[in-house]
């Protein structure tokens, strides 16, 4: 089997051949200059976003590494509301990850980028000797431009905003979770990696008075929300029955002894929008497929400031923090 | 809805009864449940729920992290356990601390993660930290006796896991709060069976139901505490019948008793409990880390103005401490209780620390 040597990230003619024969055919570079330039983004305010992937294992259950650093980084750029453009991709592969892994996260990267309508038009690697590594780390940066009058903060939320979330919750966690332990459901709990631009794109034509949004991703629903609601001073109160927890993600979270709320997503969005347009975004991101699970679960107060409240199904109320560190599975 | 008619009921139990009543629930997985379904937002405010010291990461004894991390230091070991003991402060460290400085610690879902690390890495030696109820004790039991099938060489078990009745009991003994019901732990007793709990009735005169964890079972468990308090019939009664049986799993507690044995145990804000604690068989001796290892480490002292030990005992509530999330913290525990995430401290901070 091939493997990536050391070599691989000399600079040398064995690192032009794997940019040439795999990389730049895949991503559409046309040149291989040190800088893409790039068109297109003179109008209008600037997106621009980071962020490094290093999930194990890196094939899980409905995606890879690869399409997860397109489509997070896609989504980080629509969250601000901004139209993804340009990606690029840096790689760190350490010394012996096989040849044909890395075809199929690339061939899927550059998939997951015609699917998002972005292109990627620059990149590195680098080799590091093995032991320094996990087979596979990849960085991606993406800039997207965003239109005059559109301004999604957190510092926007105002009293009597409602809460909408997109879709179920936990199933890219649980995913990968279940595929680290060999732990098996029935249907099987795939991730929900999805690139989230054109439902962003579908909610900013209904309305401008999306006033924050954030897709979920580690730290779960939890976390994103209470970061909401100590950005903007305010209370967040939702309600857990109009949470949707699948039945995969419920059994595994009873299993392991998680709480579904703290779990990550990839493909999901959670919006604070004004109540008179609500209705109306509602009814047009249950159309977009992405969107089709889209409800209001809850509601912006004024105190207690910076605090996240949840109706329990039985009618009691508690706080919802942030968690310290990782979720750790629980023995009993 | 059927927890609206358990409410109402619970509401009538209480007038009747016409006192303050005070329930403990004996596991931490409840205290958590209690938490997040809002239990103490629906029942009358003269129930009182105290948490009893009922997680298994939180009581283990300080000196027995210590030694583990000593263990896993020595060349060629790696000590492996359940991801919540990682945060569990020794006297110096916790696991997650000794991990970043380079001793070799990994966290697996069973014990079986070990032992099949152990079988596909035979120049290194396996050291599974076992902790927990009767709950996990059948797993490892059974994966010794895969261990000594398979004639596994290098895998070893440090065993630190505790019984619950000899906890209760010690409980009880020492008189020092007025427990007027217990809600005993769902899980352990689909192991046991309620047989070991029968003392609490006969004995001690104290009602108890085992009881599930959702949020109906619980609010179930209370009821039929409430009507055995009012009925003055003290019984040791199961709620979770869905998964408890009287006898427990008869197969279960026999592995168990295969290879281990009780011994007086050390819990971390506690004490010494006599008889509370599992410790292999002379006969398995060579699984056993405390055997093979030989580690000398002196007692660690609990560190001053926790107020753990009475969190436990059901004397005081965690934020009657004064470390209480300011010194203590589930990022920088420094008691028992804030250590997992079902201490009944970090339940505390999650969910409750702006409580009514």
């Amino acid at each position: 089997m091939d493997r990536i040597l050391l070599g691989h990230g000399s600079g040398g003619t064995m690192m032009h051949k794997l940019i040439r024969e795999h990389f730049a055919p895949r991503f559409e570079m046309k040149s291989l200059n040190d800088s893409a330039v790039l068109e297109g983004v003179s109008k209008g305010k600037i997106a621009l976003t980071t962020d490094s992937y290093v999930v194990s294992p890196i094939f899980f259950p409905g995606g890879n590494i690869g399409e997860l650093a397109v489509y997070g980084t896609v989504n980080d750029l629509s969250m601000v509301g901004a139209k993804p453009l340009y990606i690029t991709v840096g790689f760190i592969l350490e010394e012996g990850f096989p040849l044909d892994d890395l075809k199929k996260v690339l061939s899927s990267m550059a998939d997951a980028a015609e699917k998002a309508d972005v292109k990627i038009v620059a990149g590195d690697t680098k080799v590091v000797n093995k032991g320094k590594g996990d087979g596979i780390f990849i960085n991606t940066s993406g800039i997207g431009i965003i239109k005059d009058r559109i301004d999604i903060s957190p510092s926007r939320v105002k009293i009597g905003d409602k809460v909408i979330l997109s879709g179920p919750i936990g199933n890219h966690g649980i995913s990968i979770m279940s595929e680290r332990n060999g732990l098996t459901f029935e249907p099987p709990v795939l991730s929900d990696t999805a690139p989230l631009n054109s439902l962003v794109r579908d909610m900013l034509k209904i309305t401008k008075k999306v006033h924050a949004m954030r897709d979920p991703t580690r730290g779960g629903l939890a976390t994103t929300l209470k970061e909401f609601a100590t950005d903007s001073g305010y209370c967040i109160i939702i309600e857990e029955k109009l949470i949707p927890v699948p039945s995969g993600v419920k059994g595994a979270c009873e299993l392991l002894g998680l709480d579904p709320l703290y779990v990550a997503n990839e493909g999901i969005l959670v919006a604070i929008v004004s109540p008179d347009v609500t209705e109306k975004l509602v009814k047009a991101m249950k159309k977009h497929p992405l969107g089709k699970d889209t409800r209001v679960i809850g509601e912006v107060r004024k105190a207690p400031e910076g605090m996240v409240l949840l109706k329990t199904s039985i009618g009691g109320t508690r706080i919802v923090e942030m968690l310290s560190g990782d979720q750790l599975p629980r023995i009993c | 809805m059927k927890d609206k008619r358990i409410q109402k009921k619970i509401k009538g139990l209480t007038d009747s009864i016409g006192k303050p009543v005070k329930l403990m629930e004996v596991c931490g997985t409840h205290t958590v449940a209690i938490f997040k379904h809002g239990i103490r937002d629906v029942i009358p405010k003269e129930i009182s729920l105290l948490s009893g010291p009922g997680c298994p990461v939180c009581v283990t004894a300080i000196k027995d992290v210590d030694v583990a991390i000593a263990i896993s230091k020595m060349n060629g070991n790696i000590l492996s356990t359940f991801g919540d003991m990682m945060r569990v402060p020794g006297s110096k460290q916790s696991f997650f601390h000794a991990q970043a400085e380079g001793a070799n610690i990994m966290i697996v879902y069973s014990p079986m993660d070990a032992l099949k690390f152990a079988q596909e890495n035979r120049d290194r030696k396996v050291i599974f930290f076992a902790t927990g109820f009767e709950t996990t004790s059948p797993s490892i039991a059974g994966t010794l006796y895969e261990a000594q099938k398979a004639g596994a060489q290098n895998f070893y078990i440090y065993s630190t896991h505790k019984l619950v009745p000899p906890a209760l009991k010690a409980l009880l003994d020492s008189g020092e709060v007025r427990i007027d019901g217990l809600i005993l732990p769902g899980h352990v007793c689909t192991i046991t069976g309620c047989r070991p709990y029968d003392f609490l009735a006969s004995d001690y005169k104290v009602p108890s139901v085992i009881t599930g964890f959702g949020a109906e079972d619980i609010l179930q468990g209370i009821m039929m505490l409430l009507e055995q308090i009012a009925s003055n019939r003290p019984s040791v009664e199961i709620q979770y019948k869905r998964a408890v049986r009287e006898e427990g799993n008869p197969k279960a507690v026999s592995l168990i008793n295969e290879y281990f044995e009780p011994c007086d145990a050390n819990w971390r804000g506690l004490g010494s409990i006599p008889q509370s604690g599992l410790k292999l068989k002379d006969k398995y001796s060579r699984w056993d880390a405390t055997k093979q290892f030989d580690i000398d480490i002196p007692d660690a002292q609990e560190p001053k103005a926790c107020q753990c030990g009475f969190v436990l005992r059901g004397i005081k509530i965690p934020t009657d401490c004064p470390l209480f999330g300011k010194t203590c913290t589930p990022e920088r525990p420094i008691g028992a209780c804030m250590v997992s995430s079902e201490g009944s401290c970090a339940a505390y901070f999650k969910y409750g620390r702006r409580d009514k």
